[in-house]
């Protein structure tokens, strides 16, 4: 039936569209109200649901009209129907040009309507000078005053390069001062998105807003008549107002700020007075006036006492009988529990917000919940709400599941004391919501547990036990597979998990994964045969059989014959180097943490995050050194995914690693250094040409070091690139740096189609640097390949603070004649900073302490490159030392401050880079408790700008 | 940035009946966000609460009668305020009619969007005096024949 009626619609409507299009199209010329009376209907089709596609122009001559009536329906037409890139746009322009020269209040308000509805580029750019003049005008009628500030407003908001400040701007800030109250709140919503870009010009507002507001709060119920609504005097005013307040910090003028404060104090008061009506229009209004008001004692966050008493309001909404206002409450708490002043009070409702998670009815009130119990989390209660979340979870709406999960990892992570605890949250969520278990979780459980050796034993046993219930979610498998294949041999004493039962165990999941997941798998058996000899030839089975060796997917054949090769041809020693446990990951931001700030957009997680990270010193920040095992990791295959991890590309292989490395690059998203991928001359920053002319092989056994200081001291903030480059031979890097320990991998690109032979590079340490830097090389295939690229690992230690870099030393024969080349290696102090943050307060009492003037170094130079303040930025951060915003009283100077690590002491270091635009000229002062370290890091930092 | 993104009126069985936007957008994509919008707050039941996250909007809603009023917002733009933007928008609506009903909204849906102007403009409330913002739309009444006269609505 409904079909039938919808058809009988469409027939009906054809029929009419082509009856106007006939009129439009007729010989006889239509009058005025004809026009108006097609172009209305087609309007009425078009809010039907059907598309118009002709009655533009018919509507832009109704605009021309001298009769209201049809002008009307003519802007009525173009505000719905025609976009904003249209090209009747100069046309209507023109219209509404004439009618704002009318003089006529009526034909003003119709065309100011039309700008602001279509807000396109093109009319900012005909009207954006003209309305200004309008609003301040002395002689505009109200309504149009009205009319021109919220046009304004939209113009602004389209194109603000369009809207010129001027003299106009002091005067509309007066029209906060206008009698009429409809001037004044129309003028207070552009004054406030003005002074949110432009806080200095429109200072004064502050003043203005606060008086404003004091008479409105403090008015009687009906002093205002029609701007009172349901007994609330003038909401819309005072709520835009107290946004408008929002917009700068509280006011300096302190008798400013104690007007402020009463108004404040009024409308925390009026919330406790019985209600002047019992109608939900009058609680509305007057709550959202209230809400506003906390926003703003929230945003100022100085009064410790009006955070209290906004909390404790709050607490009362979170128990009201309207849904609205427990919403409310749950939302605005949670930004209250960032505040210091706050934060203990709004801890107190813990058992409201969890009684809300379990017993609300709507799912945006339960979100808020959530939200709530995730901001006011911290170490002394994040077992319980990590505890009650998982609960939720088991019931939770599946539109908000990933953000719990999320949520979850991370707080479990944060305020992991005990990290079995961690492991046990982390299973239960793959457990209870395995399928909403991104990637990101899984990887982080798996670099926790690899670079925290007391919690391995723990995290094998339980991962043991998890895999044994008959249908567990395929995560945990990969979880299980992971961890068994590095620790199994951790629990392989208790006959209850012996090795063949761990084995059989994750075999028995097997045929039900995925392909990735059976791919991580065979990595795991190949572990086992390393850890476990006594059941390779068990595995060896399995890998031999059809179903392995034959799998249609290509991935998994090759890894089950390469396995089952590797596995039978390399002795026990190999098999040890090659499948060793894997090095800890460096420390890093959360990955999952930037996924949830991914997932909520910008706002207040962001925002919530950074308070927090002050407050607490979050895990990354207080790992203790984990012990690294400096030997290299090669791959089995070039295409193992996670045990691939960290390795480079097999020697002679194709310079970048194929698309099976990218299963871990999210995870490492936010560091760009980790694992780019070398591909030799990939990095532009490098490009080469002009470098390669200037070093010239010699011909002869000769040896000068190759300085390239240049080169040399760009790597200095970067870890990855070209180290250098001529005609025959190009050499890349990529390393990782962690506390005292790194690893460099060392690329020589043989660019010729000629084979380089007796190829040995040296790494040659001074004697002096001998003792202070500890470098193991293996030795290289001394045949490379014409067009083939060889890797060379070197293994650092830094023992103690050093001064020089140790030198790179190439020798090899190319055609007839003997190469002989040297190049500094760029492995500098810097390298081993570990950057701290820390308060303004913190720093300037270690500055002080670091007074003795051997301990600070400074130097005065000229800036090498444009002084540019995020090239600036980005470059002490990638010197390696945390860059500390808002400690240096001036805002343009830079300030760092990072511990460095050797084996035998950590030195901290702070840094202070003042730049002088006008002279070009940079003061670096370096303060360190070690003279020979400020000045070592004094000289490699000068070199970089 | 405080304002509204835009405000739809859709009836019970998810008709559209008015459709305002703040923002520019296209028309498929303004098709498409009606669809969702509407689908998700018919879905809600009635104890909820007036609010639902939407993208990075937040949907302010309230049903009068057999018509849904839905408004989107900014995030931390003021939820309760945004009801009463509704609730006198409605006032508005029956100071005009007399006792306003969805075929009011129908058949004079023009006068639904001026009256809308004259409160809103860009997003922003213009006027929230009731007696001013009426009296701007039966000023312009008095320049014009009433729409009876002139226009034969389509039947349907």
């Amino acid at each position: 039936m409904k079909g039938k009626s919808k058809e009988a619609e469409i027939k009906r409507i054809n029929k009419e569209l082509a009856n106007i299009r006939s009129k439009f199209k007729g010989d006889k010329a239509l009058d005025g109200y004809s026009k108006k009376k097609y172009v209305c209907k087609l309007l009425f089709i078009f809010l039907l649901g059907h598309d118009i596609d002709f009655g533009h122009m018919e509507a832009v001559n109704l605009l021309s009209s001298n009769r209201y009536t049809e002008k009307q329906i003519g802007y009525l037409f173009i505000s719905v129907l025609v976009n904003s890139n249209s090209e009747l746009i100069r046309l209507i322009n023109n219209a509404i040009k004439n009618d704002l020269a009318s003089r006529n209040p009526t034909f003003m308000g119709l065309a100011l309507h039309c700008i602001a509805n279509v807000g396109s580029r093109e009319m900012a750019e005909a009207f954006a000078g003209e309305i200004p003049k309008i609003l301040v005008a002395g002689d505009t009628m109200d309504s149009v005053k009205q009319s021109a500030a919220l046009c304004l407003l939209r113009l602004y908001r389209t194109s603000p390069d369009l809207v010129p400040m001027g003299d106009w701007t002091s005067r509309v800030v007066h029209l906060l001062n206008d009698q009429h109250l409809g001037v004044v709140t129309a003028a207070t919503s552009l004054i406030t998105t003005l002074a949110q870009k432009n806080p200095e010009e429109f200072k004064t507002s502050v003043s203005l807003a606060v008086s404003r507001l004091s008479r409105i709060v403090t008015s009687a119920s009906t002093d205002l008549q029609d701007y009172t609504y349901y007994f609330v005097p003038a909401p819309w005013l005072s709520v835009k107002l107290l946004r408008l307040l929002q917009c700068y910090p509280p006011p300096e003028d302190p008798a400013v700020r104690g007007r402020l404060t009463e108004c404040l104090e009024t409308i925390l008061n009026k919330a406790q007075e019985p209600p002047k009506s019992k109608k939900v229009q009058h609680s509305n209004a007057k709550n959202a006036v209230l809400f506003e008001a906390i926003s703003l004692i929230i945003h100022h966050d100085s009064e410790p006492n009006l955070l209290v008493r906004a909390c404790n309001q709050l607490g009362q909404f979170l128990q009201h009988r309207e849904t609205n206002l427990r919403y409310l409450a749950l939302e605005s708490m949670c930004t209250l529990a960032s505040s210091e002043f706050s934060h203990e009070a709004v801890k107190t409702h813990i058992e409201t917000v969890i009684n809300a998670l379990k017993t609300e009815r709507d799912v945006s009130v339960r979100q808020r919940a959530v939200d709530l119990l995730y901001a006011m989390c911290d170490r002394s209660n994040a077992q319980q709400i990590v505890a009650e979340m998982l609960n939720y979870l088991e019931t939770a709406d599946y539109s908000i599941r990933e953000e719990i999960v999320l949520k979850v990892a991370i707080l479990a992570e944060k305020y992991a004391v005990d990290y079995t605890w961690y492991v046990d949250t982390i299973l239960n969520l793959i457990r209870i919501a395995g399928d909403y278990v991104s990637e990101e979780v899984w990887y982080r459980v798996i670099q926790i547990v690899i670079n925290r050796d007391d919690v391995q034993g723990y995290a094998a046993k339980t991962v043991f036990e998890a895999l044994q219930a008959p249908a567990c979610h395929e995560n945990l498998v990969k979880v299980g597979g992971y961890i068994l294949g590095e620790f199994g041999n951790l629990i392989a004493g208790d006959p209850r998990s012996s090795p063949l039962i761990q084995f059989n165990l994750l075999h028995s999941k097997f045929h039900l994964c995925s392909v990735p997941t059976r791919a991580l798998l065979l990595s795991t058996y190949i572990k086992f045969v390393n850890l476990f000899p006594e059941i390779k030839t068990t595995i060896q089975d399995v890998l031999r059989s059809d179903s392995q060796l034959k799998n249609a997917d290509v991935e998994l054949q090759q890894r089950a014959v390469e396995y089952l090769r590797l596995s039978t041809i390399a002795s026990t020693d190999i098999l040890a180097t090659v499948l060793e446990e894997m090095p800890p990951f460096p420390e890093r931001e959360s990955s999952i943490l930037a996924k949830l700030k991914k997932k909520k957009g910008p706002g207040t997680v962001t925002d919530l995050e950074e308070i927090k990270k002050e407050r607490s010193s979050d895990m990354n920040g207080s790992a203790e050194p984990a012990s690294v095992n400096a030997s290299a990791v090669s791959t089995p295959s070039p295409s193992a995914d996670l045990l691939g991890l960290g390795a480079a590309p097999l020697a002679n292989s194709a310079p970048p690693p194929s698309s099976s490395g990218s299963l871990l690059v999210d995870v490492f998203s936010d560091s760009p250094s980790a694992v780019a991928p070398l591909a030799p001359g990939s990095d532009d920053n490098f490009a080469s040409p002009d470098l390669a002319s200037s070093e010239v092989v010699s011909e002869e056994p000769a040896d000068t070091v190759h300085d390239a200081d240049e080169l040399f001291h760009k790597f200095v903030c970067k870890n990855n690139g070209v180290l250098f480059e001529n005609q025959l031979l190009q050499i890349g890097l990529k390393s990782e740096f962690r506390q005292n320990l790194g690893r460099m991998f060392i690329f020589y690109g043989n660019k010729t189609s000629t084979q380089f032979l007796n190829f040995t590079p040296t790494v040659i340490c001074s004697d002096d640097l001998q003792s202070s830097l500890n470098l193991q090389t293996k030795p290289v295939d001394p045949t490379v390949d014409g067009g083939a690229q060889v890797q060379q690992v070197v293994n650092i230690e830094c023992v103690s603070d050093f001064m020089e870099a140790p030198i790179l030393n190439i020798q090899f024969r190319y055609g007839g004649t003997f190469q002989n080349l040297s190049v500094k290696l760029p492995i500098t102090l810097n390298k081993f900073f570990q950057p701290t943050e820390m308060s303004s307060q913190d720093f300037f009492q270690r500055w002080k302490q670091l007074s003795n003037p051997k301990q600070e170094v400074q130097n005065i130079f000229k800036a090498k490159h444009p002084m540019d303040a995020e090239i600036t930025k980005a470059k002490i951060i990638g010197f390696g030392s945390a860059l500390l915003e808002e400690v240096d009283p001036n805002p343009a100077n830079f300030v760092g401050a990072g511990i460095i690590h050797t084996k035998t002491t950590q030195i901290g270091c702070l840094l202070r880079l003042e730049p002088n635009l006008q002279a070009q000229m940079y003061r670096l002062t370096l303060r360190t408790s070690k003279e020979a370290v400020s000045q070592r890091l004094c000289e490699l930092l000068s070199e970089q700008f | 940035m405080w304002k509204i993104h835009f405000i739809l009126l859709f009836s019970r069985q998810g008709k559209l009946r008015l459709q305002k936007w703040y923002t520019t957008l296209p028309d498929k994509e303004k098709k498409k966000i009606i669809r969702e919008i509407v689908q998700i707050i018919l879905s809600r039941n009635q104890k909820t609460s007036s609010f639902v996250d939407w993208k990075d909007l937040k949907l302010v809603y309230k049903r009068y009668a057999s018509l849904y009023f839905c408004c989107a917002i900014e995030d931390q733009d003021n939820e309760l305020l945004t009801l009463e933007v509704v609730h006198r928008y409605v006032e508005l609506l029956d100071r005009y009619f007399g006792n306003v009903c969805e075929l009011d909204i129908i058949f004079n849906f023009e006068k639904a969007y001026f009256i809308l102007d004259e409160f809103i403009i860009g997003g922003e409330v213009q006027e929230t005096s009731k007696r001013s913002a009426v009296k701007a739309i039966e000023d312009s009444d008095m320049l014009q024949e009433t729409v009876e006269e002139y226009m034969n609505k389509p039947a349907f």
